[in-house]
Formats: C-alpha cells, sequence, structure tokens
C-alpha cells in the first residue's frame, strides 16, 4: 500500500520537478546573457494566462497539440512509431479547408461534414503506411517521414491548382467555421475556437477504443507483444492497419481544426508545420496515455504561445526564448532520471 | 521514513510555489505602471513597430531592411527603442502573426507595420478590430480605411539586375533561384529575364524555385547545380534560401580565385554576404528599399497626413527600386548601359512586364 503512495507520489512529482529545474536552467542562461530572468518568467506568465486574450490564444494553442499528441500516442501503443502526424496534419487541413469552402450546407451538415473529411484525409495518408507494414513489413518510420514530403508537396500543389496559381486557399464558409462570436468576445477577440471541445472529446475517444473495447484490448496486446497475439489468434495485420488508420485520424483533426477555426484557409507552406513533430514530445511526455497527452499539450501549447510574450514585454530576443523553452522542455523529457533519482532515494530510505 | 522525503520534495514545490505566486502580484502591479506610461508617452509622442515574417529580423533581406527604416526613422525622432518609441516582433510561425500585431497595437503604437504577404489575412482581421491604430502591408494590398498598402515594382529593379547579369556572364548562361512560387516572386523573375534578353537573346536563363525561403541548404544546393552547368550570374530572390547561394559562390571562388562566379543579391545590399578573403562574388544587389518606404510611411503618419485606405506603389521612378552599389565589380561602359535602361524605365520608354511568360494569372 506504502509502495503504491509512494509510486503515485512519484509521478507527480517528476514533472513537477522537471519543469522547476527547466525553469531554473533557462533563468542562468538569460542571467548570463545579461537579461532579467524574473521579468522574463513574469512576461512567460503574463504570455500565458494575463488576460482573457492570452488565455484564449494559449488555448487555441494546446487545441492541435492535443489531438497531434494523442495520433502519437495512440499509434505507439500498438508498438507503431507514426512520424507522419504532420503529413497527415497538413492533408487533413486542406481536406477540411476544401469541404469548408466548396459546398454551401446548413451549419448542422456542413461542420461535421468539414471535420470528418479532415479525419478521413488523416485517417487515408496513414492506411498506406500501415497497410505496407501489415503485408510487406517496410517500416512505418521510414514510409511515414517520406508522406510527410509528399503530403506538403501535393497540397501546395492542389492550393496552387484549386486558386489559379494563387497561394492561399478560399476561405472556409462561415457554416464550416468553428470560430463563434460568443467565444471572441468571451477572451477579447482572440482566436479561441470550439476546436477544443473536439480535441477533448477526442482524449475520451482515445480512452474508451483502448480501455472498454475489444479492439483496444487487441490493439495493445499487438503492442505488448506481436508474436504472442498472433499466437493467440488475433490478426497482427488488421491491427497494424486500424491502429494507424485511428492514428491518422486523430492527425487529420488537428489540421481541421488550424483549417477550420485558427486559420481558416490554408497557404502554400514552404516547410512543416512543426505541430506533427512536437506531437511525438507530447505523447512522450503524456508516457502515451490520453490524459497524459492533455499534460504534455497543455504545457507545450502554453510555452509555445507565452514566450512570444518574452520579446514583447521583457525585451528578450527571440533566440535566447527559444533556448529557455527548449531548456524546459529537455529536463521535461529527462523525467526518466529524475524519477530513476527519486526511486533509488525512496528505496534507501525504506532499506534503513 | 520514505514520507519525510517526499514532504521535504512537497515543501519545496510549495515554496516554488509561492515564489511563482509572489511573481504574479507582481507583475499585474507592474503591467498597470506600464500601461500608464506607455498611455502618456504616446499622447505626446510618435511610436512605430513592426512585425516580421517568419523570416525574422536579421534575414539580411527584407525585414532587415524594414527594421533598418525603423530604426533610422527613431533616431531622426530622438526615439528609444520599447513602448512609445519604436521596436519589433518576430513571428517564428505563421501563427504568431495575429497574436504579434495585436500585442503591439495593444501596447499604443501608432503606426504597426506588418512585413510581407503572407501576413494579408492577420493584418485584414487585426485592422478591422483595433481601429484606433495605424497599419501599413508590404507587399500585399489590405483594403481598410486604417491601413495602407505597400506594394513595389519589383520587376523593374530586376529587369536592371538583368541587364546587369547578360552584360556581365561570359559563359552566356545565367540563373535566377525563387523562393515560394508567388506573385511578388514572379516580378522578380520576370524583370530579371527581360533585363537579359534586352541585352541578348541568345543568353540562357536557368530559373529555378525552391519553394522556401528560409532554407539556405536548398539554395547551396541549386546553386551549386546551376554553376556546375556552366551558370556564372545567379540572381537570387529567396530571403534566407539565398544565403545559400552565397556559400555556394564563396566556397567556389575560395577553391580557385579565378572561377568565374557571381551572385545578384536582393532586397538590402548583400554586398558583405560576398565577401572571400579580400574578392567578394557580389556582383551587385538589387535593392527594394523596404526603408524608404517605411520612413516614407513613418513620416506622413507623424504628421497626420497617413495615407489609410491607399494602395502605395514604389517603383524606379520614386526611388523604390534601385541597383546597389557595385563597389568596381561592373566595369564603367557596363554601367553607362545600364544607367541608360534605368532612364528608360524611369521615363516610361521600357514597360516591364509584372509575370513571366506562361505564369499569368487566369
Amino acid at each position: 500500500m506504502s509502495t503504491n503512495m509512494s509510486n503515485r507520489m512519484i509521478n507527480l512529482l517528476v514533472p513537477a520537478i522537471a519543469v522547476i529545474l527547466g525553469l531554473l536552467v533557462g533563468a542562468i542562461v538569460m542571467l548570463v546573457s545579461g537579461y532579467d530572468p524574473v521579468a522574463g518568467y513574469i512576461a512567460l506568465w503574463q504570455g500565458i494566462f494575463g488576460d482573457s486574450y492570452a488565455i484564449g490564444e494559449t488555448i487555441r494553442q494546446i487545441t492541435p497539440y492535443i489531438l497531434a499528441g494523442l495520433a502519437v500516442a495512440f499509434a505507439f501503443r500498438t508498438g507503431l512509431f507514426n512520424i507522419g502526424v504532420e503529413g497527415q496534419l497538413i492533408v487533413g487541413w486542406f481536406a477540411a479547408v476544401y469541404v469548408g469552402a466548396a459546398f454551401d450546407l446548413p451549419k448542422v451538415i456542413h461542420l461535421p461534414l468539414s471535420i470528418l473529411a479532415g479525419a478521413a484525409a488523416g485517417a487515408l495518408w496513414a492506411f498506406l503506411p500501415g497497410l505496407l507494414k501489415a503485408k510487406m513489413k517496410i517500416h512505418e518510420v521510414i514510409v511515414t517521414i517520406m508522406m510527410n514530403y509528399i503530403a506538403l508537396h501535393v497540397v501546395n500543389a492542389l492550393i496552387k491548382t484549386w486558386s489559379g496559381g494563387g497561394d492561399k486557399t478560399e476561405r472556409i464558409l462561415e457554416s464550416a467555421s468553428l470560430r463563434s462570436e460568443f467565444l471572441s468576445s468571451l477572451t477579447d477577440y482572440s482566436r479561441l475556437h470550439y476546436g477544443i471541445i473536439v480535441a477533448l472529446l477526442m482524449v475520451v475517444v482515445m480512452w474508451f477504443i483502448l480501455e472498454k473495447t475489444t479492439t483496444g484490448f487487441e490493439l495493445k496486446a499487438v503492442g505488448f507483444n506481436e508474436h504472442a497475439s498472433q499466437y493467440a489468434g488475433m490478426k497482427i495485420g488488421k491491427n497494424i492497419i486500424l491502429s494507424m488508420v485511428i492514428s491518422g485520424a486523430f492527425a487529420g483533426l488537428a489540421g481541421a481544426m488550424e483549417g477550420l477555426g485558427t486559420f481558416g484557409n490554408m497557404y502554400t507552406r514552404g516547410g512543416f508545420t512543426g505541430i506533427g513533430f512536437d506531437g511525438i514530445a507530447v505523447a512522450l511526455l503524456g508516457a502515451n496515455t490520453p490524459l497524459g497527452v492533455i499534460f504534455g499539450a497543455v504545457l507545450f501549447g502554453s510555452l509555445k504561445y507565452g514566450a512570444l510574450n518574452m520579446p514583447n514585454a521583457a525585451q528578450i530576443p527571440e533566440e535566447v526564448v527559444q533556448i529557455v523553452i527548449a531548456l524546459v522542455i529537455f529536463f521535461v523529457a529527462c523525467g526518466y532520471a529524475i524519477r530513476l533519482f527519486l526511486t533509488k532515494m525512496s528505496k534507501k530510505k525504506g532499506e534503513k | 521514513m520514505a514520507k519525510r522525503k517526499f514532504g521535504l520534495a512537497l515543501s519545496v514545490l510549495l515554496a516554488a510555489g509561492t515564489l511563482l505566486g509572489a511573481c504574479g502580484s507582481d507583475n499585474g502591479e507592474e503591467a498597470k505602471n506600464e500601461g500608464n506610461n506607455s498611455g502618456g508617452e504616446s499622447s505626446s509622442e510618435f511610436s512605430v513597430a513592426m512585425v516580421t515574417d517568419v523570416g525574422g529580423v536579421d534575414d539580411k533581406s527584407f525585414n532587415q531592411a524594414a527594421w533598418k527604416g525603423i530604426q533610422e526613422f527613431g533616431k531622426d525622432k530622438g526615439l528609444e527603442k520599447g513602448d512609445g518609441g519604436f521596436d519589433y516582433l518576430q513571428s517564428a510561425g505563421e501563427e504568431d502573426y495575429i497574436p504579434n500585431l495585436n500585442a503591439l497595437a495593444r501596447r499604443d503604437f501608432n503606426l504597426v507595420f506588418g512585413v510581407g504577404f503572407m501576413m494579408q489575412d492577420a493584418l485584414d482581421e487585426i485592422a478591422s478590430q483595433q481601429k484606433d491604430t495605424e497599419f501599413a502591408i508590404i507587399d500585399a494590398v489590405v483594403e481598410q480605411p486604417n491601413t495602407v498598402s505597400l506594394l513595389f515594382k519589383e520587376h523593374e529593379g530586376s529587369f536592371l539586375a538583368g541587364v546587369a547579369a547578360g552584360l556581365m556572364s561570359e559563359s552566356k548562361k545565367v540563373g535566377f533561384v525563387g523562393g515560394m512560387e508567388n506573385e511578388v516572386i514572379y516580378r522578380f523573375e520576370s524583370g530579371f529575364v527581360q533585363g537579359v534578353k534586352a541585352v541578348d537573346p541568345s543568353i540562357e536563363v536557368d530559373v529555378q524555385y525552391t519553394g522556401a525561403f528560409d532554407k539556405a541548404e536548398l539554395g547551396k544546393t541549386t546553386a551549386n547545380r546551376m554553376y556546375s552547368s556552366g551558370v556564372d550570374v545567379i540572381f537570387h530572390a529567396a530571403g534566407g534560401t539565398g544565403n545559400g547561394v552565397f556559400s555556394e559562390a564563396k566556397e567556389r571562388k575560395a577553391n580557385d580565385p579565378d572561377a568565374n562566379v557571381w551572385v545578384i543579391g536582393v532586397d538590402s545590399d548583400q554586398y558583405d554576404e560576398g565577401a572571400v578573403g579580400d574578392t567578394n562574388v557580389t556582383l551587385t544587389s538589387m535593392l527594394k528599399r523596404v526603408d524608404v518606404a517605411v520612413k516614407d510611411i513613418s513620416e506622413k503618419a507623424m504628421n497626420g497626413e497617413f495615407p489609410g485606405g491607399e494602395v502605395i506603389t514604389y517603383g524606379i521612378a520614386d526611388d523604390g527600386v534601385a541597383l546597389a552599389d557595385s563597389r568596381g565589380a561592373i566595369p564603367e561602359d557596363v554601367m553607362a548601359k545600364i544607367e541608360e535602361y534605368n532612364e528608360k524605365i524611369a521615363s516610361g520608354e521600357i514597360e516591364v512586364k509584372e509575370y513571366p511568360e506562361g505564369k499569368e494569372p487566369k
């Protein structure tokens, strides 16, 4: 009983200590570079929670991180490393914007349809690597990385064709928008949109699939031990494909949130959004659990958005800010080392 | 025993929490004070700020030119960096444009510049919300009563760059490295190709787009391919990607001081970029005087003559585009020819087309 308690304690303490350590080392970096760390962190805090606008924008930033994190985490539970979240996000973004702009439907149909289009596009983009893995044993990491580039350039070309040589798509119709007057006025014109509800809903969906369904049990079993699962009569190939498809759907949704909520259209891109890659870190921070992903996404999203305020309010240059933020993330990612340290300490105490 | 250790850890946590909490209450007051200060200052003085696009303020090109303009304006008027004076914010991604523009408007800057066409939608949205702030956007058109849109005739300046490249090329092969394909970069390509062809229609122009403004490594491989295929002058219109063109040319020059490799810079005078020991690979630079435009608009806004809702275009005739000092890289007789074309364009005798052949909007 007592060891259980301490395990739970450690689980709570590790991220907290990691964040504090990261902030401390970040403060040293700011001091050495000749900036005031207190002013810097005040600016960071203000940038995240300072007023209703900042809170709205922070939540807006967290939304795609939750979905990208879920996408990586879900595949991981089946033993698959989905590096292709970035590409699935980009095709999902485009598909959602396309459906949002090209059709004229009442909102009750249009909005869900656009969101589903994003999810479907992401799922389709992940289906291919899943199929190749299941049928031909081609490693999903390689295929998904390549699919990222294909997604980026195919979508760029599609935007060009659709807009007749321009560099952005049409705006989505009001009936497909996740934004609302209400949220906007609540947060002083921030771009907060209903996507956060979709994201939280998906957290529940992931938990439900994994913990409450036979399919989820099979998926996890394949993740734990492929051969044992096969011996137990599970179809490995089917489960791999299914896992990638669901993971891709989450990623596609992340893109749909950007398209239907934050931006309302899509630009041709010179490079990746980075959200998909950050999703890997979010999932790892959250130990690939649905609730953990929320924690990871909140941390990533808050830091990313709040950091914008550090040059703004404390005159700390962007470059130093990036180092500080990276340090915090680094220490959180090092959670394992801190955990080891804590367990050792508590064990020693126990022996005495 | 284990429990005591955790108790200790917990108390550390609590202590940290109180510390952070203290920070929180502190800064509330500070923010208020700041608000008062900036409010008082901005009523008596004029302040101006800008938001960079993803290239960043030190892109040695477009954003840097805008920031230079703002700094010079600030110095002229005795302003200081920060609230009530002049400042900039950098954007790491497209999602940062709106928060950044909004942050500057909320800090009560009188005039806020959005640098780059990518900021078009973001600036449109913020300008419609922050009606008391004046905005200016560079390279795009935003139709709002409190926004002025600044465009450049890059095709006119690039025409001169094309003339210089055409006259200086020995291999009769020149190259163009673009960033992302869009209307603005098309103007560079179109002008350059027309300039080259005006000198000698038989000269080959290798046109390549890298698809990005921030990928120096792509610029380098593209330049490598071009120089290897016999191209000797490359004009880049690719922002940070163009820095890779410079590094490739410099490497070639360093390995073989007699190599005939040249780069024509873009937006700012990129002479410093091309230095290799005592020599330099920069032939000249096509200056897009964003700094001139920025100072011009700041001046007007300060005097209460802000041209809100207008679209202002800067061409050769308005000193909006020009070639930089070649510092001896271009001989006198070639300079004379360039000057000839310069006058013809300024007087309207030559009309440079905005779009490259086959890339006109449908």
